[in-house]
């Protein structure tokens, strides 16, 4: 370039400031309010809807609303807004609902127990995720039965020996899970025809009566201890026997075999044992209690229930596959409130005559029933979007089935729909609401009854404690959502296809 | 030819054969089934012969003795219980169709205006999803019956748009009175109707063969109106008009919506629009941008976009969606039972309490409303394969 010509520049222009129009806070609103006349005109449309909604609201919540008081009076002045002393007075009963005061600490605990087992469990870098999951499925449901209801619960012994029976059914068949069916046949004979031999006592008393008797030693006996017996000697001989093999395979059976048993017995006792807590029926339950109950317990049923049913669904077994379609499909195509008056009005019909649950019970099965078939969908797309290749990968290692899904495909595929559950669960917790309808006090419930209390009648307690509820679902269900919208980004990590 | 011996599938033990499992499998659940079955059965027969009831619909022809607040068909309180379960039917639809015709309306808009470029009105609708979305359906219904409509004036103090009246008990305004003749206008609307959709044709058809376009939305609607407004004007006008009158504490004459129908309906409008309102955005954002460029590229304006090829690309993403939303308007139209407006399940609970035929009305509701979710999905499907992508 010949720098001697004049006319060509050697530097640059100096840069200009954009124009006004486009930056700042005045180039912003240009170009995202005002941009053309029909943009404007919708802007100033909404604005003065906006205006309109946010000074009413305030002027009804904040600037004529009446902040203490004792009674009705102060909230049933003329032109008065919203009535918090209400809100402030029934408070704690909405927690609550009709929990005997003095017991509240029971209930406090147990809100305590799900933070510290749920908080950990969102967050994903907390380790031991296992134990958290085993924690707040297992452990924590029972303390929190024991605690709420008062535990002591009467067990009768017939309970104790079905435990046993089933339990030593189990130990009679571990040899067939370690040494594989044939050669378990062959060493664990003895304990396997003991086994057997009970059952079918067990049977024929079932259908021709339990026989009586007297045994040498004068002690009265039936012919359902003799089975028991046969049970529990054959189900010594498999312990012993898979004992004897004494490798690695054995001995996690056995510790498995261990751990099960000693749960389900304690868990047993513990509902049995006297605490010294003063018992709490259902009918004074409420409010929030409730409303968690509700959700908790039907996530709870729900999740385990809904995994088999999505199995199910997939299954090549036309008698197991169609089962649960019909299963699902029924309860997805019929409104929960029909399924909790079912519950309410018809199962007790259904039952054996002199059994009765209280209506809470009738309400954690309606809605655990009919939350399993939406999360048995939930699941179904998790297992549908894992690639067959994976399944094929499995069964070409020699997996049988339950150890194909345990180990490659749930894993993958519950991953995959945590926000699903999250999202059920989010529907459920609203879903819980309908409760009221046959007369189960849930937070909306409680809310709605305490509109009757003539100490507080006025025209705007309605509105007041509709507006509370609503603030208070809503914290809820928002939470819950970004949570299941942080997951999801964190899940979408780019590999997608 | 020894190799060909060892070919033969290998002799497996019969529990190691995947059929025979299965079998076993299935069998085993089969037969709990069919004693849970038999369990059932006979507590149930126990159970109603120690109440001393039986089972069976004799009751359908009882007279029922209560009166209803709003029927689409002739009721008195002499009808039978059958009719009453009828007239709450078809309440159950009124209020799902008219519930899903505005919930698609609200839904689309506030889904269209989540993407609007301008600030305040993208972020009105994000608010009104967000907010709506998040607490339950039933409170909304006590919100909009117990904190809106219910404390509105008394009839003599109501509200009044011209002719329109809006008390606590409902919304009163003017009813049609039909003269003899008025069928007439009813075949004007068919012809109409047929006529509009000849120039539907013959303007797609002339389209296709010349490209001249036809503004044939505009004619079909304007024959649509005008055809019966024409026969109706040569017959005289059969059609009169009853308007409210405030007598004592009520209105009389006109038609009156009940409270309890508004508030069910705009709930489940307002409720339903905003997960509607969530659908439309992600199909529409589904959709890639390449194709917005691709049709500007090609000189399609704005509004033509949004029409020929964005609109008709989300569809399919929205549609099936957008049905199981209809479904869950049409289940949740059973809060109704809460606010106690007639559906189906109110009904179905007043026929209960006064028969006690608790297994019979059960399974009305459940067969009811599980031929309505098989009918909406079947119909669904049909639609979503019509606009199904066409791949060879």
């Amino acid at each position: 370039m010949d720098s001697s010509l004049s006319y060509v520049r050697t530097e640059e222009a100096p840069k200009l400031a954009p124009p006004a129009s486009l930056v700042g806070i005045r180039g912003w609103v240009m170009s995202n309010l005002f941009p053309n006349w029909k943009n404007s005109v919708l802007t100033i449309l909404a604005g003065l809807f906006l205006y309109w909604v946010l000074s009413s609201i305030l002027s009804w919540a904040v600037f004529r609303a009446v902040w203490t008081g004792e009674n009705r009076e102060v909230c049933a002045m003329e032109g008065a807004g919203a009535c918090w002393p209400f809100v402030k007075a029934k408070f704690l009963q909405w927690i609550y609902g009709f929990y005997p005061i003095d017991q509240r600490w029971r209930v406090n605990i147990c809100f305590l127990m799900l933070a510290g087992g749920l908080i950990p469990m969102l967050m994903p870098s907390v380790p031991y995720k296992k134990w958290n999951v085993l924690f707040l499925l297992i452990a924590f449901p029972l303390i929190s039965l024991i605690l709420l209801t008062g535990g002591h619960f009467t067990l009768s012994s017939s309970a104790f020996v079905s435990l046993a029976s089933l339990l030593a059914i189990i130990a009679a068949m571990l040899p067939l899970s370690v040494f594989g069916i044939e050669e378990g046949i062959k060493i664990a004979k003895a304990g396997l025809i003991c086994v057997a031999l009970g059952v079918f006592v067990w049977l024929l008393s079932l259908v021709f009566g339990f026989a009586e008797f007297k045994t040498p030693f004068g002690v009265k006996s039936s012919s359902s201890d003799i089975s028991l017996l046969l049970l529990v000697v054959g189900g010594a001989l498999g312990l012993l026997r898979v004992q004897g093999a004494n490798n690695s395979a054995s001995h996690s059976a056995l510790r498995g075999w261990g751990v099960f048993a000693l749960g389900l017995l304690l868990a047993m006792l513990l509902l049995k044992v006297d605490f010294g807590l003063e018992y709490v029926e259902t009918q004074q339950w409420g409010g929030l209690l409730v409303t968690l109950v509700v959700s908790i317990t039907g996530i709870v049923f729900s999740l385990p229930l809904g995994i088999f049913l999505a199995l199910g669904r997939r299954s090549e077994m036309p008698i197991v596959k169609w089962l649960s379609v019909t299963f699902i499909e029924v309860w997805r195509g019929v409104p929960l409130i029909t399924v909790l008056f079912m519950a309410s009005v018809m199962l007790p019909l259904f039952l054996p005559p002199g059994t009765n649950f209280d209506k809470l019970t009738r309400a954690l099965i309606a809605t655990a029933i009919f939350a399993s078939a939406y999360m048995a969908e939930v699941v179904r797309g998790g297992l549908q979007a894992i690639p067959r290749g994976q399944i094929e990968a499995a069964q070409a290692l020699g997996l049988p089935y339950w150890n194909m899904m345990n180990l490659i495909v749930l894993p993958q595929a519950l991953k995959i729909v945590i926000p699903g559950i999250v999202n059920t669960f989010i529907g459920l917790f609203k879903d819980t609401t309908l409760v009221t309808v046959i007369g189960v006090f849930d937070l909306l419930g409680i809310v709605i009854s305490g509109f009757a209390d003539a100490k507080w009648a006025s025209p705007q307690t309605g509105t007041t404690g509709y507006f509370t509820a609503a603030l208070i679902f809503w914290v809820f269900c928002f939470g819950m959502s970004r949570y299941s919208q942080y997951v999801e980004r964190r899940l979408n990590t780019g590999h997608k296809r | 030819m020894s190799s060909m011996d060892d070919t033969q599938a290998p002799r497996v033990s019969f529990w190691n054969d995947p059929k025979i499992r299965a079998n076993v499998v299935q069998a085993i659940m089969v037969a709990a089934l069919l004693w849970l079955a038999y369990e059932l059965y006979s507590n149930a027969a126990a159970n109603l012969s120690k109440l001393g009831k039986t089972f069976g619909y004799g009751f359908w022809n009882q007279s029922a003795g209560f009166d209803i607040l709003q029927s689409l068909i002739p009721y008195t309180n002499s009808s039978s219980y059958g009719t009453a379960i009828i007239v709450g039917f078809l309440n159950t639809l009124l209020v799902a169709i008219l519930g899903i015709i505005f919930s698609t309306i609200i839904g689309f808009a506030a889904g269209v205006a989540r993407l609007s470029k301008n600030w305040l009105v993208a972020k009105i609708a994000t608010v009104y999803v967000e907010t709506v979305r998040n607490i339950p359906l039933l409170l909304q219904i006590f919100i909009w019956y117990g904190a809106v409509l219910k404390p509105l004036p008394g009839p003599k103090q109501a509200l009044n748009f011209g002719s329109f009246y809006l008390s606590n008990r409902g919304m009163t305004m003017p009813s049609p009175v039909f003269d003899d003749g008025a069928w007439l206008g009813l075949v004007g609307l068919t012809a109409g109707i047929v006529v509009a959709l000849f120039i539907r044709r013959w303007a797609r058809a002339r389209q296709t063969t010349t490209g001249k376009a036809f503004p044939y939305i505009w004619a079909g609607l304007g024959t649509v109106l005008l055809l019966p407004f024409l026969t109706l004007l040569l017959a005289g006008w059969p059609i009169a008009w009853d308007y409210p009158v405030l007598g004592g504490f009520n209105f009389s004459g006109g038609a009156t919506i009940i409270p309890e129908f508004i508030a069910l309906f705009v709930a489940l409008s307002v409720y339903t629009g905003s997960f509607i309102a969530e659908i439309v955005r992600s199909g529409i954002q589904a959709v890639s941008h390449g194709q917005t460029e691709a049709a500007g590229a090609l000189g399609l304006r704005g509004g033509l976009i949004t029409r020929l090829v964005i609109i008709p690309q989300a569809m399919r993403i929205i549609i099936p969606p957008l049905a199981s939303q209809y479904l869950n308007l049409t289940k949740n139209s059973s809060l109704a039972v809460a606010i106690a407006y007639p559906d189906l399940v109110a009904m179905g609970g007043t026929v209960l309490n006064q028969t006690g035929k608790a297994i019979e009305i059960v399974l009305i509701w459940m067969t009811v409303y599980l031929s309505l979710s098989l009918l909406t999905s079947a119909f669904m499907n049909w639609f979503n394969s019509r606009v199904k992508l066409v791949e060879r």
